[in-house]
């Protein structure tokens, strides 16, 4: 994540997926790939594996365009279950907008927004980057054969 | 497929953040184990099909259909915890679910802190030294567009529409896709009522605009069908009105 460059230890982000509480009804780029419910998350009880475990490790998923930018993960594995997923790349900038002074109440702008140089921290409203982090999860855990 | 939710964390790492990261991550499994419609097992789904009675639930499970209850009558039934006439109290579980993860990380010391669940927003503090957070709307009707930014240092924004899972939201009057709005996106100061105000807005349609115009401690602007769009008179910045 870029931000986390810029600013080194001080950031952290953690992207956690999960919850059936307001499941997408379209279908979504996973396809199959996610039911209903079933949440490819560092549950308690872990998440059923196939086979045999798979090998431990921490699997780079593949970048993912999105609209909003390119969302990378990478996925930690321990004994079959995800344990983590760190955020490599996100769609998030930080730089053009050091003049803007803070604001005591919110303010809403509209701009010439291309998203690319938008440099927001977070959209509200159509999650299409969620859909890039799901992706590249996904792609992280085929790697990791989980 | 579920909600993506993201935690982003500006300040210095502490033990105390990273405990609570853990504990709020924990959290939201364990609402969805107890909250999710989709889990047969869940108390809700017990709840609903009357296995169980609201007196042998959690304080919790009372909470939330306590605070429906109430966003049913401040929003003048617009907002229903049944909205296909069965109990499903999830569109008040996200925000009230979000809105208590980022109080865990607060009490823990972070300062600087955006909480995410698929576009509904908690955060505090500054993006940045000086910098504060910037929310980008997402354009209703051109997918990958932003409409608008949303620019604020202690902010819960929900955006409500029909972009990111098409008709979702029921006219709890008529039981029809709400159709009035393309979106519409409320900010105030806590998740669990911004969320339900924005739900009920856009089920709302056309009269959200007087109604949120009226709703203390609020502020909200929708995009039309066509394009347009209107905002509340307190909502200040830059915004081309149409």
């Amino acid at each position: 994540m870029r931000r986390a460059v810029v600013t080194a230890a001080s950031t952290s982000t953690l992207i956690v997926l999960l919850l059936a509480l307001k499941p997408h009804h379209t279908a979504g780029p996973v396809g199959d790939a996610a039911q209903p419910g079933v949440a490819p998350a560092p549950t308690p009880t872990g998440r059923p594996h196939k086979g045999a475990h798979p090998a431990d490790g921490t699997f780079t998923g593949a970048p993912i365009r999105t609209t909003y930018g390119t969302v990378q993960v990478a996925a930690t594995v321990k004994a079959g279950t995800l344990t983590a997923v760190k955020v490599l790349r996100a769609p998030s900038g930080n730089g053009r907008d050091r003049e803007i002074a803070g604001y005591a109440v919110p303010r809403l702008t509209q701009e010439a927004l291309s998203v690319h140089s938008a440099h927001i921290d977070a959209v509200s409203g159509a999650s299409y980057t969620s859909a890039g982090y799901i992706r590249s999860l996904q792609s992280a855990l085929d790697r990791a054969g989980v | 497929m579920g909600t993506v939710f993201s935690f982003d964390i500006h300040d210095a790492r502490t033990a105390a953040i990273d405990a609570a990261l853990s504990d709020a991550v924990a959290w939201l499994h364990h609402v969805d184990e107890v909250f999710s419609t989709y889990r047969s097992d869940s108390t809700i789904s017990r709840l609903a099909r009357g296995e169980i009675a609201l007196d042998a639930c959690s304080s919790e499970v009372r909470e939330v259909l306590d605070r429906c209850a109430r966003a049913a009558r401040a929003t003048e039934g617009w907002f229903s915890p049944t909205p296909g006439g069965a109990l499903d109290p999830s569109g008040l579980v996200k925000g009230w679910a979000i809105e208590r993860a980022w109080q865990m990380l607060r009490e823990a010391g972070a300062h600087h802190v955006c909480v995410n669940g698929g576009g509904d927003l908690q955060l505090s503090g500054e993006s940045a030294p000086g910098t504060p957070w910037r929310i980008g709307i997402a354009h209703p009707l051109r997918p990958g567009e932003l409409y608008a930014v949303v620019t604020g240092n202690d902010l819960a924004v929900a955006t409500s529409g029909t972009a990111e899972r098409g008709a979702h939201i029921l006219d709890p009057h008529t039981g029809a896709p709400a159709a009035g709005l393309a979106s519409v996106t409320v900010v105030g100061s806590r998740l669990t009522p911004t969320d339900v105000y924005a739900t009920a807005a856009f089920a709302m349609g056309e009269r959200a605009e007087d109604w949120l115009e009226h709703l203390d401690g609020h502020e909200g602007f929708a995009v039309l069908p066509d394009g347009r769009s209107w905002r509340t008179r307190g909502f200040p910045g830059r915004f081309a009105d149409t």
